[in-house]
């Protein structure tokens, strides 16, 4: 037993939402009318607030390309109503099909969010330009330590063992990262030092919360603030007097890929990036495949749902706990690697600034689901992405609260009022023999 | 397979779960281990079953002595085990639940669910269990979730078949279902071991019966032993398998129960349209497999339930819509049918359990703040009337054996002014000794004019207590009947059926 | 390290004479108490986070580096700088946390203990609020943005209004504990409401209220500083000002006794009064609670407000009584993770609490002196506090790295 005097959270599931008290039962098919309506409605109420002038300016390629596309040019002001329109169109017809009980098609909410983001975009960059490639280009590698760090947590969750630290691993993984490209000249051998690296904070974490069956969550806590104080004292101590032979490396440059990379729109966004991004498209559809697919999958899940069974047919709980966090260790501190190889060249203290607790939430917002929580980290490096766009040509939209976004969003996911949230059964709870 | 255990001993600390416990089980043969609860009899099939270690002894299976580290090297030498709990991953098919752990798989680690699903269908086709392979489990009735566990072990060719306690959960006609399998298994060869405390089940099907008590064997039975006979081995002593009381002193209607509906989460309704009546000084005892709206009707009195509509009454007052609290302060003392998950704080001492639903007001609170004083005293005294085995009042609740745990709930509930007394399973997991007095307490709260609703899916239990049994299926009264009707009737009516002649037993 | 603990702690053997059994059982039973029991594995967790420290410190000075190049040949040297390197550390950490024995004046020589007391008083604050929640069983992570709401809050109140000084540092210091109270209640409302787990809840309202300030503190019309282009606020008014307890010379201000005063409070809360039985209850086992007419959801509510409101009086502590030049966005200075460690360490307990305080405060105030006279990172102090932590939540591997015989199983 652990002697600490901690809550038995663990007893009552983990990260698991308390039963005590009961959802709305009608709330799922009221949700997206009230979602889309006060969407439409903040739309309406911006452009009135504030009514801009002159155009807008989509610019679908950059220069370089090999097949440039003509830039769009619209009124700001007309398009922001007319899409603002589009919105409550839509919206209208979500109220209908809620009335007639007919179901939400998926077409509905992404329509609805293309309008709104169109509407959106006219109106704050009026007189202005949005380059949409490196809007979207640039979320895709804002998202890129979001989504190796969601899917650590993914797998991890899926194997029962909840990962606050995510962000520790992150930050540790950015500096191997950086000293071991500085010191091999390579940035390449820095990819594999941050795979060690996460990989051995998941270790600590097995250690304590498997073998020792400390609360999962005071691990991860106390973790993160270890690995802060070891990598502000190291990169203090050793780092900064050494910074030519250990806080130098090479930066990962962008490879484009042939053919792929000269799709009009889609290659510069998705094939000219940095090695890093492919390595990702590649983990993303592997740990997909592996976990729902695979003999190695149907067993991580198992062990995360119901231990005790998955111990009664012969498979080693704990075992798979360690090799399933190891695996997710290793994949988030790939991620830490994006700050000190890809974003800047070098380690920083404290570089990471949350972008774990970011990768926690779209793990959460994603419903445990690898590809779920990819599409919400990309969605929160979108946000992110474009809060510096629009502060990079000067609008008034407020940065704080576009960088609060993937926070507050998460509130709602938990709070159930954007889609319920199921974890893994045994999320979070140690698995004891007897 | 034959099976032969020599000596096993298994401790937990200073307890000896098992003592030296030797058995065998031949092929082709239906073993029943019979004990109390809590004698040791899943403790020894876990030993056999690779999750625990054996201190001593060994295990032998075909003349092999077996060295388990874990249930996988059991299953690989031919044991299956069907557990009480069932070991079943409620968001998984069938198939899946089948394949887990034993999985055949293609190139790179690919699973091959085709193989599962056709190996599912053969064996669920053998033996008659129509169980679709693609179906969620947790979509599925807890009789064919059985039959899927049946379906694990057997897809894994078991020669060695452990069920433990596997009738608690089903109803009269799933169980003589389950024994029909079991004969059949038994036809083609297998070795079962039949794990139970229900005497009549054990002399329906058991070739042999080995007697289990306080982790030790204390000896073999044949199947035409009398319950009487069963009884006393299994306990120790002459057994008073009935609780003498005398003829009922009614007084007036007290709970007036009128079209009780109650909805669970998922939107099913769990209690539908019940109306009955407790008098004063009445036992009126709820019977039924478990999961047929007892647990929300108990909940639904102590406001512990959502969605209830209907009315409920106590002495004239309303108590649908109340608060647990308010209901409690009304005098509805409350055995819940978990202890460990609603009576008890574990981690509190018996003193402070005994004031768990007294937070509030006197005698134990003053000004918002504690009178741990009168609260010592009373526990004192309490402890002592209530014959709770502890070493003092500052012992924790969660270090308590189950039936001094139960009497501390008991006593708790009892220790007030009731005008209600709501007991759910109130000897659940619960040794002899601590039954006996707790159907005294029981009784004597009845005796002192105490309107009393007991839930309990044991029917000698229901039969024990009664004044009045009230039969429930499926969220309704099937019938009301007198406490001398034949066990047959009773168990006829479990299954939903209503025998034609039945006249409901008005108090 | 570990052999050399482990001759003195052999376990006892089995006597071989019966009518010995009875005197050594309970000899051995009180030896059991001693190496058994959380204090051992306490105070055995504390040296072995200080022993990674004293590594961390050597393998990282120059002077031991050098020497352990040559080590083979002149080993002395090697240990010379190791023990000057350790030992350096260490008593430039108790000169900055207890005693400056390099000093002559008495009141010189025993300042550092009044800014250990000083760091100590925010850190016991949150850890109280922490371990609260703790008692209800709720993780409360949110720390950081209790503090900044109620720094924020309270802050306002410091610099904008002009009252006499019985007023306005009360009022000061109840608005922001009320905002730390509201920002906490969200997450225990959200809990009640929906079982929003608040471990997830509190994480996302610390960065939630970081944006909040950070927006109110770039805004003239909001926090900003009139004039200023920096995220600050304007400096405290001297009425709104926590006084100095001990004059002028020390910085110790009144925020320590507010501390203490919390604990007093807490203790009585948590043991003597029906919320705290309560709290318990329902941290202990929910289920129960309820079945027994305790609302646990109001609970949750209630323990997350008080939690809050003890976490405001941490960032309190530092807008009106450390750093008074203003609102920043730093404000809480880490002191709501910190306070997750005093928890932990001082399981939850009060009196733990303040001890755990204490030592971590200790551990604050010394580690600035090493950093400035030895050139020792601060920051090796959250290394060794989280170390700490770690190896007490797991007091069966202290006792494996340790050798000593493990605690029975109940």
């Amino acid at each position: 037993m652990s002697t600490a005097t901690v809550p038995p959270a663990a007893e009552s599931g983990g990260l698991a939402p308390d039963p005590v008290v009961t959802p709305t039962r009608s709330a799922g098919t009221k949700k997206l009318p009230i979602i889309l309506g006060v969407m439409t409605a903040f739309l309406a109420a911006i452009m009135l607030g504030s009514a801009h002038s002159g155009e807008t300016t989509f610019q679908l390629s950059a220069e370089t390309d090999f097949v440039t596309l003509p830039d769009i040019t619209v009124p700001s002001m007309v398009t922001g109503w007319v899409m603002a329109l589009v919105c409550a169109a839509l919206a209208a017809e979500a109220v209908r099909r809620m009335l007639a009980h007919v179901r939400q098609p998926a077409w509905l909410p992404i329509a609805f969010a293309v309008a709104w983001m169109v509407g959106f975009l006219s109106w704050a960059a009026a007189d202005d330009r949005i380059r949409l490639v490196s809007l979207l280009g640039g979320a895709v590698a804002l998202a890129i330590p979001l989504v190796f760090g969601a899917l650590g947590g993914v797998l991890g969750e899926r194997a029962g063992v909840v990962n606050i630290a995510i962000e520790g691993q992150l930050l540790f993984g950015a500096f191997a990262a950086a000293i071991t490209a500085s010191l091999t000249g390579s940035p390449w051998p820095g990819l594999l030092a941050a795979m060690v690296a996460g990989a051995l904070i998941a270790l600590v974490l097995g250690l304590f919360a498997i073998t020792y069956f400390v609360d999962q969550v005071i691990v991860g806590v106390v973790l993160n603030v270890l690995v802060i104080g070891l990598t502000n004292f190291l990169f203090r101590q050793v780092l900064t007097p050494n910074a030519d032979t250990l806080n130098s490396p090479d930066r990962l440059r962008a490879v484009p890929i042939p053919v792929l990379g000269d799709i009009p729109l889609i290659g510069p966004i998705l094939f000219r990036q940095t090695p890093l991004v492919y390595v990702l498209y590649a983990v993303v559809v592997l740990v997909t495949y592996a976990l729902y697919r695979t003999r190695w999958g149907l067993r991580v899940r198992a062990v995360g749902e119901h231990p005790k069974a998955a111990d009664t047919v012969g498979i080693k709980v704990n075992r798979t706990r360690y090799n399933t966090i190891l695996l997710a260790g290793a994949i988030a501190g790939l991620g830490g690697a994006y700050f000190s190889l890809v974003s800047v060249a070098g380690f920083n203290r404290e570089m990471t600034g949350g972008a774990g607790f970011i990768a926690l939430a779209a793990v959460i917002f994603g419903k445990w689901d690898p590809i779920r929580a990819t599409l919400a980290a990309l969605l929160f490096g979108f946000a992110s992405n474009l809060q510096g766009v629009l502060s990079a040509i000067g609008s008034n939209v407020p940065s704080q609260f576009m960088l609060m976004l993937p926070y507050l969003v998460t509130i709602f996911a938990v709070a159930g009022l954007v889609g319920r949230s199921r974890p893994p059964a045994a999320d979070g709870i140690p698995y004891r023999k007897q | 397979m034959r099976l032969v255990l020599r000596g096993i001993t298994k401790r937990f600390g200073s307890v000896v779960a098992n003592d030296s416990i030797s058995l065998t089980v031949e092929p082709g043969e239906i073993h029943c281990l019979l004990g109390e609860n809590g004698a040791g009899k899943s403790t020894l099939m876990n030993v056999l079953y690779g999750l625990y270690k054996a201190d001593e002894g060994e295990i032998e299976l075909d003349g092999e002595v077996q060295h388990f580290t874990g249930p996988g090297d059991a299953m690989a030498a031919g044991i299956g085990m069907v557990h009480q709990h069932f070991m079943l991953i409620p968001v998984f098919t069938v198939s899946e639940n089948v394949m887990l752990g034993n999985e055949s798989t293609g190139f790179g680690g690919t699973l091959d669910v085709d193989e599962a699903r056709k190996r599912v269908l053969e064996i669920s086709e053998r033996f008659g269990f129509h169980v679709n392979p693609d179906a969620l489990v947790e979509d599925l009735p807890v009789g064919v979730q059985q039959r899927v566990e049946i379906i694990k072990a057997l897809s894994r060719d078991a020669e060695l078949l452990v069920f433990d306690e596997p009738t608690a959960v089903l109803t009269p006609q799933e169980t003589d279902e389950l024994m029909e399998i079991m004969r059949q298994l038994k036809e083609a060869g297998k070795a079962i071991v039949f794990i139970t405390h229900k005497l009549r089940e054990v002399r329906e099907v058991a070739d042999r019966i080995t007697v289990i008590r306080l982790g030790k064997v204390v000896g073999e039975a044949e199947p035409t032993a009398t319950n009487a006979e069963l009884a006393s081995m299994m306990v120790g002593r002459p057994v008073e398998l009935v609780v003498h009381k005398d003829e009922p002193t009614l007084g007036d209607d007290a709970l007036v129960v009128k079209d009780l509906r109650v909805v669970d989460l998922a939107g099913n309704r769990q209690v539908d349209g019940l109306s009955f009546t407790i008098r004063a000084g009445e036992v009126l005892c709820v019977a039924g497999v478990q999961g047929n709206g007892q647990t929300e009707l108990t909940e639904a009195i102590l406001g512990l339930q959502d969605d209830v509509s209907g009315s409920i009454s106590l002495d004239g007052v309303e108590l649908v819509g109340r608060s647990t609290r308010q209901i409690l302060d009304a005098g509805v003392g409350f055995i819940p049918e978990d202890r460990q998950v609603d009576g008890l704080v574990p981690g509190f001492t018996i003193a402070e359990n005994l004031m768990l639903n007294r937070s509030f007001k006197s005698p134990f609170v003053k000004n918002g703040s504690l009178r741990i004083g009168a609260l010592r005293a009373f526990a004192d005294k309490t402890l002592k009337a209530y014959d709770v085995r502890a070493r003092d009042i500052d012992t924790l609740a969660g270090n308590l054996s189950g039936g001094n745990q139960q009497k501390v709930v008991v006593a708790r509930e009892l220790s007030r002014d009731l005008r209600l007394l709501v007991a759910a399973q109130p000897t659940r997991g619960v040794d002899v000794g601590s039954i006996e007095f707790i159907h005294k307490q029981i009784v004597a709260a009845r005796d002192g004019g105490i309107p009393v609703l007991v839930v309990s899916t044991e029917l000698d239990e229901v039969v024990a207590l009664a004044d009045r049994i009230m039969v429930l299926y499926r969220g309704r009264i099937v019938g009301v009947v007198a406490a001398d009707t034949p066990r047959e009737t009773l168990g006829l009516m479990m299954t939903g059926e209503r025998p034609q002649d039945l006249k409901d037993v008005v108090a | 390290m570990n052999t050399d603990a482990k001759p003195a702690t052999e376990p006892v053997k089995e006597p071989d004479a019966p009518q010995d059994r009875d005197a050594e059982a309970k000899s051995r039973s009180l030896l059991r108490d001693i190496t058994s029991g959380d204090a051992l594995a306490g105070v055995l967790a504390v040296l072995l986070a200080v022993f990674v420290g004293s590594v961390m410190i050597a393998a990282t000075d120059e002077a031991v580096r050098e020497t352990a190049s040559y080590i083979t040949a002149r080993p002395s040297d090697f240990v010379t700088a190791l023990w000057e390197s350790i030992s350096g550390a260490y008593s430039a950490m108790f000169r900055g946390a207890v005693f400056n024995y390099n000093l002559t004046e008495p009141a010189q020589q025993w300042r550092p203990l009044t800014e250990t007391l000083k760091f100590a008083g925010p850190l016991i604050a949150g850890g109280l609020g922490v371990g609260l929640a703790f008692r209800a069983g709720l993780f409360n992570i949110g720390g950081r943005g209790q503090m900044l709401m109620a720094g924020a809050a309270g802050g306002w109140v410091g610099y904008q209004l002009d009252l006499p000084m019985i007023i306005h540092l009360p009022l000061a210091i109840l608005v922001g504990m009320a905002a730390g109270a509201i920002w906490g209640g969200i997450a225990g409302l959200l809990k009640a409401r929906t079982g929003a787990h608040e471990v997830i809840v509190t994480i996302m309202l610390n960065y939630v209220a970081y944006y909040l300030l950070f927006y109110a503190l770039s805004r003239q019309f909001l926090l900003q500083a009139p004039g200023s282009a920096n995220p600050k606020s304007l400096p405290m008014k001297d009425t709104a000002i926590l006084p100095k307890v001990l004059g002028d010379q020390f910085n110790l201000h009144l925020g320590f006794v507010l501390a203490l005063v919390a604990v007093a409070v807490a203790w009585w809360l948590l043991n003597r009064s029906t919320l705290g039985y309560r709290i318990r209850a329902v941290g202990e086992n929910p289920h129960a609670a309820r079945a027994s007419g305790i609302d646990v959801g109001r609970t949750y509510t209630v323990v997350m407000m008080i939690a809050g409101s003890l976490l405001g009086l941490a960032g309190i502590n530092q807008v009106l009584g450390t750093v008074t030049s203003g609102i920043s966005l730093d404000l809480d200075a880490s002191i709501g993770f910190d306070a997750i460690t005093v928890a932990l360490l001082g399981r939850s307990r009060p009196l733990g609490i303040l001890a755990a305080g204490m030592l971590f405060g200790a551990l604050k105030a010394g580690g600035f002196t090493m950093q400035t006279s030895e050139n020792i990172s601060v920051d090796l102090v959250l290394v060794v506090q989280s170390l700490i932590v770690l190896f007490l939540a797991a007091p069966p591997l202290v006792r494996a790295i340790f050798r000593l015989p493990a605690q029975e199983a109940k």
